[in-house]
């Protein structure tokens, strides 16, 4: 029997409120093996390991468990502590006794009795375990980043400048994302292509940048450290080496198609960059709208292009690299009010989306910057703004804020009066939510300076009469039905996930939350990791968040991401699988639920009845192993085992539990 | 949003409609879509408020739960998932119990009555009647 000491911490009186301290003491000193048994105020602190350590050297312990709480939170400190002493840290077992024990007693006569069965059980369990070692593992010195608008720009750049090699992949045909949708940044008013450009052209230029545009993630295997990637780079028709960026083939191309970028408010040629400053400035073709492609003719662009870069026959490339890290940053998309019939939005050319009536604003929107009606060309004298549309609403839409409407709502409202100097701008709104540096400011000058008329309520209905569109609403704080004959209306549709998502999610192997959101690892302290160690998320992808608070994460990710790429090696999961191979029968049911892809059938030889005999087995890779347990479960002849889990020790514990007396 | 005082009124019309005004948070949606405002005293809205401050007594001088067409474009429109018009038709049900009383239970009307009379009548009968 091994040599095995206990030691109880009090955890202030979190512990000692509700747990006896000195009858689980006394009772330790009782178990099978236990040659030493101790307790102190705070176990965690230095004072409380060196406690151990001593009691470690001093009574030549083989196996340490500790009564404290959650493994998650200490077993890391004193397995380290145990390590310092000279002990396997895998010899070393917690006993929680605080979160599933005297948190949730009141009575200290319940609690006690239940601190010493989770001690014995614990004790159980130590005696039959074993020295572990955690594999090393390798780390690939280079980062992926999917998504290329400003979170994803902005990590490039940090983990560029720590001095590491990162792909960017986008979807579309350039980096800039949203941020390059739009025309100025609250709360200063910064021209938001003037501030995002620079950093477009520093990531194309950076040697440690490598931008794959118009480029998808297929798929990702591996883990920490060893991602192994595949990537689609679509066909762009255009040989990016050849090609200058002249322009002439969008200005001859004579098929058209809706703009995405411009939210299918104008038209872009069949072969088209999505807008000027676009990096890299190299044109592609949309096959689905190229005469060309469709019909079999026209050509116009191979024919005027002058350095001969058009390519028909290009075809979809894979490449297939290997990263230490991924960083996703993919973003969001603007849900389209179509479903409020009460808004007739789609049925009027003035009834707008927000991000629909930001690229009025622009020089290069479907205006030419020109703030008009796009039903007769008149710039708009009245504007009415109606807030969350679609967000906050649990009924028809999402039940969250989307926390930029506010801002951008008041933004939109100064740069409307100083386009259009008479226009009167009201905003329906349910609360004024402002919180940033400078933001409650910008919205009171809205309201103040810049004659805004914010109404409290909601608005029941729009519909257009005559020129006019009447709106129809409700000022809850004088009681009064409003009725407004507006020229235009802009609708602040919620902020939601990218449809694909969750694709992306399933295939990066990362969750995401009800509204498909990738989800964090701590709301509070881990905000840019995933549960999957060595991918990180950033921007609007996790929540909906402006640009300052994207940026702040996107560098927090970039921060994680070389903090990762900086170590040689990584400490693998020593709690692994291993098959008995003697007794696995080939099923090979475990190979099936492993998330992992660690376990594969081998061939192994026997010696049977004199001769040899061949059969498959399974065998775990303990470098793709995470010790999920999924495999020991579905074995039906029971011979897989989790390390530092194994069967015996888990039936150990329940014993010690039910057969106490 | 608590409410303020306790009111019977709020509690029976819970009971009644099945819906708790204190998930309302007040956007007036209601009030922006209803095609009656213009003959009520309190907006729709102000109705919920007044449940969530329990101010029991005002709403019983109210006129506006009695002018609700329950058109129910109130709860088609609500972002809280809150059904107004059955909210409505909870005050006016705890207003007329109260109002009149005790009229008559299934004990006061002979099995031949119980028989003949539609089911629903009875059922709405004894819902506004009995106690």
């Amino acid at each position: 029997m091994p040599r095995t000491g206990v030691f109880i911490c009090h955890c202030g009186t979190n512990i000692a409120g509700t747990v006896d301290i000195e009858k689980a003491v006394e009772a330790s000193r009782n178990f099978p093996g236990v040659v030493h048994a101790d307790d102190y105020r705070y176990l965690c602190s230095e004072m409380g390991q060196d406690l151990i350590k001593k009691a470690i050297e001093d009574n030549k312990l083989e196996r340490v468990v500790v009564g404290t709480c959650s493994p998650r939170m200490h077993e890391g400190t004193f397995r380290k502590a145990a390590a310092e002493a000279g002990l396997n840290p895998y010899l070393l077992e917690v006993a929680n006794i605080r979160e599933h024990c005297s948190w949730v007693h009141k009575d200290i006569e319940e609690g006690t009795p239940k601190a010493i069965a989770l001690l014995r059980a614990a004790v159980a369990k130590a005696v039959l375990n074993e020295s572990l070692d955690a594999p090393e593992l390798e780390v690939e010195k280079r980062a992926l980043v999917i998504g290329g608008g400003i979170a994803g720009i902005q990590a490039a750049i940090d983990i560029a400048e720590a001095g590491y090699e990162v792909d960017v992949v986008e979807r579309e045909p350039s980096i800039g994302g949203r941020m390059a949708q739009l025309e100025k940044t609250f709360p200063t008013l910064d021209c938001s292509a003037c501030i995002l450009t620079p950093k477009m052209v520093e990531a194309a230029q950076h040697p440690n940048i490598n931008l794959i545009t118009y480029s998808e993630v297929e798929e990702v295997k591996g883990f920490v450290g060893q991602f192994d990637v595949k990537i689609r780079q679509k066909a762009r028709s255009v040989d990016p080496v050849k090609c200058t960026g002249c322009g002439v083939c969008y200005e001859k191309c004579p098929a058209k198609a809706s703009s995405e970028f411009e939210m299918g408010l104008s038209k872009r040629k069949a072969i088209y960059v999505p807008f000027p400053q676009a990096v890299p400035n190299v044109p592609v073709i949309d096959r689905d709208a190229c005469l060309y492609f469709r019909k079999g003719r026209c050509q116009i662009c191979e024919k005027e292009c002058p350095p001969q870069a058009i390519v028909y026959d290009q075809k979809d490339e894979f490449i297939e690299r290997r990263y230490g890290t991924i960083i996703v940053a993919t973003g969001f998309d603007q849900m389209s009010p179509s479903q409020y019939g009460e808004y007739g939005y789609g049925q009027h050319p003035d009834i707008l989306t927000g991000l629909e009536f930001e690229r009025l604003f622009n020089a290069s929107g479907p205006t030419g910057g020109k703030v008009v009606r796009l039903s007769d060309g008149k710039p708009p004298k009245k504007v009415v703004f109606v807030q969350c549309v679609g967000s906050r609403d649990k009924a028809r839409g999402m039940n969250y804020c989307s926390k930029i409407c506010c801002m951008y709502t008041a933004k939109q409202a100064v740069l409307l009066k100083e386009k259009v100097p008479d226009a009167k701008s009201y905003v329906f709104y349910i609360d004024v939510r402002t919180a940033g540096k400078g933001y409650e400011e910008f919205q009171r000058r809205a309201a103040e300076e810049y004659d805004v008329a914010y109404l409290r309520g909601q608005v029941g209905k729009i519909f257009p009469e005559g020129d006019h569109l009447v709106v129809h609403g409700v000022d809850s704080l004088s009681g009064k039905i409003i009725e407004i004959k507006a020229d235009m209306v802009v609708l602040a549709a919620a902020s939601i996930a990218r449809a694909d998502a969750p694709d992306l999610g399933r295939i990066v192997g990362i969750n995401s939350d009800s509204y498909h959101f990738f989800n964090e690892a701590h709301p509070k302290l881990k905000p840019v990791e995933t549960h999957t160690a060595g991918i990180f998320i950033a921007g609007a992808c996790q929540a909906p968040k402006d640009i300052p608070d994207t940026v702040a994460q996107a560098s927090a990710a970039a921060v994680k991401a070389v903090g990762l790429l900086s170590k040689d090696f990584l400490k693998g999961e020593a709690c692994t699988a291993e098959v008995n191979q003697a007794e696995c029968s080939g099923c090979m049911y475990c190979e099936a639920v492993c998330p992992y892809s660690a376990i594969n059938p081998v061939e192994i030889e026997e010696r049977y009845h004199g001769g040899t005999l061949k059969r498959t087995v399974a065998e775990v890779n303990p470098a793709l192993c995470q010790g999920c347990g999924s495999c020991t479960v579905i074995c039906r002849s029971g011979s897989v085992n989790l390390k530092g889990f194994s069967n015996e020790q888990i039936l150990a514990e329940v014993d010690a539990i039910c057969l106490q007396r | 949003m608590a409410t303020s005082n306790k009111s019977r009124l709020v509690d029976e019309m819970k009971m009644q409609s099945g819906q708790d005004p204190n998930n309302c948070y007040q956007c007036a949606k209601c009030s922006a879509a209803c095609p009656v405002t213009a003959a009520m005293d309190l907006l729709p809205h102000q109705v919920i408020r007044y449940l969530q401050l329990g101010l029991e007594e005002d709403l019983a001088k109210s006129k506006t739960p009695w002018i609700c067409a329950s058109c129910f474009t109130c709860a088609a429109r609500c972002p809280r998932d809150l059904d107004l018009a059955r909210m409505m038709e909870g005050i006016r049900l705890v207003m007329l119990r109260r109002r009149e009383g005790n009229k008559f239970g299934p004990a006061d009307l002979t099995p031949e009555q119980l028989e003949k009379l539609p089911q629903q009548a009875l059922v709405s009968g004894f819902r506004k009647y009995n106690k």
